[in-house]
């Protein structure tokens, strides 16, 4: 089961984490960035069934 | 010196058929002498079954083509009786590395498991294939068997009625016409038989252009499969090289959409190409270049009544993974054993609908994994570059990614899971060996299991007591079985009983069956 409600302990850590690694780069390097970000994760996270739950939930938006 | 592929093997010579009354009644015809046409044929006459192969040229194919050869490919071959002149004439491989840019991503092994006959693949040129499968049909003539091949034949039009297929027939002598009650097409991915049976199909073109040269040189590089995402002599593209024997190399070159390829194909564009390749001081010769494009689809249906398609006719792949061929001799072994007991009427005709079944569900996992590879190798879109790139970067420093690079699924046999002639099981044995995987290999106290089993229903029993078995099927009883056979067959109680299709595909598989049971499951497997 995808982990919906709040997860990581120092949230506003991490994003500003996020941001700052993607400092400095231009759209196409963020992009790279962003993709290896997400397969380092999806591999971490391995389970299947959350990987499509979570590429679903990312699908979603409220617009 | 005359190459193989310059050599008439099969020269036209009028037949009899030629100045009959009434046109002549073939049991089978089969259209087109490539590999999968000359195997169908073999194995028709192999099972008793008089057959014509018909072609329009009369010799191999030019080029090497069709370069790489499934250890179920050579099985299948050894049944048809040229499985040792492949493998002694092929070049074995099973390590592979993969190059991003400049550097190397990863090496790969396909960690042969021991106890095989066969290896996991062999190099080896498709004019050779072709020619041992001639060799095979000229064995079998000698031997009185009913098989001929006519070749300067071109069918020229095709007539589907209740009873029978009649055929148009042109030579350089003029047309004539033969009937057969049942027609193979095997006339490749341009199929002819498929058009003018208003069968023809779309599908997905991959939209890109490889230029292929068989190289010979005399060189350093080991017998591995190498690919190339971006390499510095082929920007922004791919390459491929791969090791055939007599000092052959196979090279692919992606070379993108937008291309002139009648340019590309110049030996003045080529060669420049292969040096940046190769290198400045390497001495090569070109032996056969070509270009090509591909598509992945199928026809819906590869039995239309009488006629039963086969190989590219009926589906068509990438050429990486080297499903093509391999899927090709996978489907006359598929149909050939049926097609034989329906002739002898020991089978129903909706038999040959398991054909349709079986192998249609075998051509989409073919065009699902070669699609997946050519997503890969040529993104469709910039974010899937992106991805495939993420993919390839942190291929050298994280093992988790090397899984995702995909330079091509290798072709491992089809398991038909769903297939009607399989018996339900009882009991807990190894997933390998389930009803409708093909038969895994392994080493028997007088030879290897697969030569035992042959080409008719067998059954193989290992740990217990031996069945009865019905009368006529082979019972092949291990007491004492290897730890390959154990590991790749036996159930819980540390035995079992394997009932194999006459294609060597499991049936059915038990603890300690009856004689009844055995009978059922083979009635059930011939699709009564």
């Amino acid at each position: 089961m995808l982990n919906s409600k709040p997860n990581i302990a120092d949230h506003d850590g991490f994003y500003a984490e996020l941001l700052n690694a993607h400092e400095g780069l231009d759209e196409q390097a963020s992009a790279a960035l962003n993709a290896r970000l997400i397969l380092v994760l999806a591999n971490h996270i391995g389970d299947r069934d959350v990987l499509s739950q979570a590429i679903k939930a990312a699908k979603t938006t409220s617009k | 010196m005359t190459k193989i592929f310059e050599k008439p093997l099969y020269p036209y010579e009028r037949s009899p058929d030629q100045d009959a009354i009434t046109p002549v009644r073939h049991k089978v015809v089969v259209i087109g002498a490539g590999p999968v046409g000359l195997a169908a044929a073999i194995d028709l006459a192999q099972h008793g079954i008089p057959v014509v192969v018909v072609d329009e040229n009369d010799k191999v194919s030019h080029g090497s083509r069709a370069i790489c050869f499934s250890k179920r490919m050579l099985e299948i071959s050894d049944r048809l009786g040229i499985g040792d002149r492949l493998v002694e004439k092929g070049v074995t491989w099973n390590k592979g590395r993969v190059f991003n840019g400049e550097d190397e991503a990863y090496a790969f092994d396909l960690l042969p498991e021991s106890g095989h006959k066969r290896p996991a693949f062999i190099n080896l040129q498709q004019y050779y294939l072709e020619e041992y499968l001639v060799d095979r049909v000229r064995e079998l003539q000698a031997e009185g068997a009913d098989i001929e091949l006519r070749g300067g034949s071109k069918v020229s039009a095709v007539g589907t009625h209740e009873t029978h297929v009649s055929l148009e027939i042109d030579t350089v002598e003029g047309p004539y016409n033969i009937e057969a009650e049942w027609l193979i097409p095997c006339d490749g991915a341009g199929s002819p038989t498929r058009r003018m049976m208003g069968c023809d199909f779309g599908g997905r073109v991959f939209e890109d252009n490889f230029l292929i040269a068989d190289v010979i040189m005399d060189a350093e590089f080991p017998t591995e499969r190498w690919f190339w995402f971006d390499p510095p002599f082929n920007k922004g593209q791919s390459a491929l090289l791969h090791k055939q024997p007599d000092d052959v190399w196979r090279i692919d070159l992606q070379l993108g959409w937008d291309i002139d390829r009648e340019e590309e194909m110049r030996p003045a564009n080529v060669i420049p190409r292969l040096e940046a390749m190769l290198g400045k001081d390497t001495k090569f010769q070109l032996e056969w270049v070509s270009v090509y494009t591909f598509q992945c689809r199928r026809m819906d249906k590869f039995r239309h009544g009488r006629v039963l398609f086969a190989g590219d006719a009926a589906h068509q792949v990438s050429p990486f993974g080297a499903r093509g061929a391999n899927s090709g001799l996978q489907d006359t072994d598929n149909l050939c054993w049926k097609l034989a007991s329906v002739i002898k009427g020991d089978a129903p005709e909706t038999l040959l609908d398991t054909y349709n079944d079986e192998r249609v569900e075998a051509a989409d996992e073919n065009i699902l994994n070669s699609t997946r590879s050519t997503d890969f190798i040529t993104p469709k879109s910039g974010i899937s570059r992106v991805f495939r790139d993420a993919v390839l970067d942190l291929a050298q420093t994280h093992e988790f990614t090397r899984p995702l690079v995909n330079s091509g699924r290798l072709s491992v046999p089809a398991v038909h899971d769903s297939s009607c002639l399989n018996t339900p099981e009882i009991g807990s044995f190894p997933a390998r060996t389930r009803p409708g995987a093909s038969a895994s290999d392994a080493p028997l106290p007088n030879g290897w299991l697969l030569d035992q089993i042959g080409g008719e229903f067998a059954v193989l029993t290992i740990g217990f007591a031996a069945p009865d078995v019905p009368e006529g099927v082979k019972l092949i009883h291990v007491a004492e079985p290897s730890d390959e056979l154990k590991t790749r067959y036996a159930g819980d109680g540390g035995g079992g009983t394997i009932l194999f299709r006459p294609d060597q595909h499991i049936a059915a598989r038990w603890a300690a069956p009856s004689a009844i049971d055995i009978a059922n499951a083979i009635q059930r497997a011939k699709g009564a």
